[in-house]
């Protein structure tokens, strides 16, 4: 963004405001067991689909990015599926959004 | 209930010359046996609840998120729903898997016929109820859940009544039906309609005579009294929400017939973060209890004295106790990051707890609140006790 010159200040702020803010590493780990584990209560645990559709590439291909972020982050009326907000950023849910569309990770497994 | 493990038996046989003691190996019993879902690994472990302890653990059981447990009439052998729509047998005192077809593409659940020869699945994809023959897990009855030509509804709620009956509720129709297999080769439908939006979970009274259906798509609840000369659906705590802005609900409320305790039932109110108190004779509602979450679970000890709530996704690392007598929360515990699940000791001295991203179960004693004892298991979900076997509704 520095780079973009003095031309344009006021449209880089713009730009870095809207700009997604990267998920951390370590976020994207407590993303991954939530969407897993959390959403998976309706979802299933592999995304398979349950009380909620499926959420597998397949069932995802058709489905942009954008409607999937709104329908993580603030639900759909008329369905069991909540609005996210309080519990996701946009960011965060954006980041979901992407990897369904692309194959959702696996959870690192831990040995308790 | 008194089988001689047919492992240990075989191993007495190869060595009983060697070692006489082996002839003393006890004959075990299965009333103090349980299992513990291991959602995330396909397993289930079985558990003793006098030695608080791990028995066995029993892998191979597929996509075990939401899977749930029924047990035969000699609680001897447990049917674990999976997920990816297999049924499994598992026998407790052998601690292995007896029996498993893949029966549906989607299942979340079950139930067992009062006489016990019939298991029930209640399928999501594709929506319908699937009934088993319990010992050779033969198809006996295949009910689709289709309301409108083509459109099949997920099917919630499953439970058995009296005679070889089974009741559930169809999410996508409003409707609730009921299938009598006293013949099995022509199973009886009666099927009520608009019965409620959006039906989600349901119980059955465990005397048999009601049957109430929790709602998603509207405030209240749909109740049917089976003992009624011509049964039909009626609303209760109609509009307990009074309008309110409801909040989220990130995770749906179970129902069973452990909600009911004494002559009142506490049933989880509907994206309000309370446990609303019925009274079961006339029906109207008797309390709202504030509690700390959106509940999840609402069960009462055996005795009815107590009342114990879990909660939904942020709230779930607590679990809060109702007293009965005076309708207040006594007691908050934290046995450990996201609760899933509570189930009591037959008698209800102590209850189990599983808290699945701490992979513990807790056994807390329901007098003190102290725990009793803390088992390590890998991501435990649900936990099922035998005394499941002879309670309707279970």
């Amino acid at each position: 963004m520095a780079t973009l010159g003095h031309a344009v200040p006021v449209l880089a702020l713009w730009v870095m405001t809207a700009a997604a803010q990267p998920v951390s590493a370590p976020r994207q780990q407590e993303l991954v067991r939530m969407v897993r584990q959390d959403c998976g209560s309706c979802h299933g645990m592999r995304l398979t689909g349950g009380l909620g559709p499926a959420l597998t590439p397949d069932a995802m291909a058709d489905k942009p990015v954008e409607a999937l972020l709104a329908t993580i982050y603030h639900g759909r009326a008329g369905t069991p599926m909540p609005a996210w907000r309080s519990l996701l950023t946009e960011d965060e849910s954006r980041w979901i959004a992407e990897r369904l569309r692309s194959g959702f990770p696996e959870e690192e497994r831990r040995v308790p | 209930m008194m089988r001689l493990p047919s492992l240990l038996a075989g191993g007495c046989f190869a060595v009983v010359a060697l070692v006489a003691g082996c002839a003393l190996t006890p004959l075990e019993g299965t009333g103090d046996l349980g299992v513990v879902v291991e959602r995330s690994r396909g397993t289930v472990a079985i558990v003793n609840t006098s030695r608080r302890e791990v028995l066995a653990e029993v892998p191979g059981l597929g996509d075990l998120s939401h899977a749930s447990v029924v047990f035969s009439r000699d609680a001897v052998r447990a049917f674990v729903f999976g997920r990816d729509g297999a049924l499994t047998r598992v026998n407790l005192l052998t601690r292995r898997i007896e029996a498993r077809v893949l029966q549906a593409g989607n299942s979340i659940g079950g139930a067992m016929s009062q006489d016990g020869t019939l298991v029930a699945a209640q399928n999501y994809q594709p929506g319908g109820v699937k009934v088993f023959d319990v010992n050779t897990l033969a198809l006996v009855a295949d009910i689709p859940a289709e309301f409108a030509p083509g459109q099949r509804s997920r099917v919630v709620g499953l439970a058995d009544l009296p005679g070889r009956r089974f009741i559930f509720s169809l999410f996508d129709a409003d409707q609730i039906w009921i299938a009598d297999l006293s013949d099995a080769d022509k199973p009886q439908l009666t099927k009520f309609e608009h019965i409620g939006h959006q039906p989600y979970d349901a119980l059955v009274t465990p005397d048999g005579r009601y049957y109430i259906a929790g709602l998603f798509g509207e405030d209240g609840l749909s109740l049917i009294d089976l003992w009624d000369n011509v049964p039909k659906p009626r609303r209760i705590l109609a509009g307990y929400g009074r309008g309110e802005q409801p909040l989220p609900v990130f995770k749906m409320p179970h129902l069973r017939g452990w909600a009911v305790a004494g002559r009142r039932a506490y049933l989880p109110a509907i994206g309000r973060h309370e446990v609303l108190v019925v009274d079961t004779e006339s029906w109207r509602e008797v309390a709202r209890i504030p509690v700390a979450g959106q509940p999840v679970f609402v069960i009462g000890r055996p005795d009815g004295r107590q009342v114990w709530v879990n909660f939904a996704v942020p709230d779930y690392n607590r679990v809060q106790v109702i007293d009965t007598q005076t309708q207040k929360v006594v007691h908050t515990l934290e046995p450990g990051k996201a609760v899933l699940h509570m189930e009591f000791t037959p008698r209800g001295e102590a209850v189990w707890i599983s808290s699945r991203d701490a992979n513990r179960v807790s056994v807390i004693d329901t007098g003190t609140f102290k725990t009793l004892a803390t088992l390590v298991i890998d991501s435990p979900s649900g936990i099922f006790l035998t005394s499941r076997a002879g309670r309707m509704g279970f």
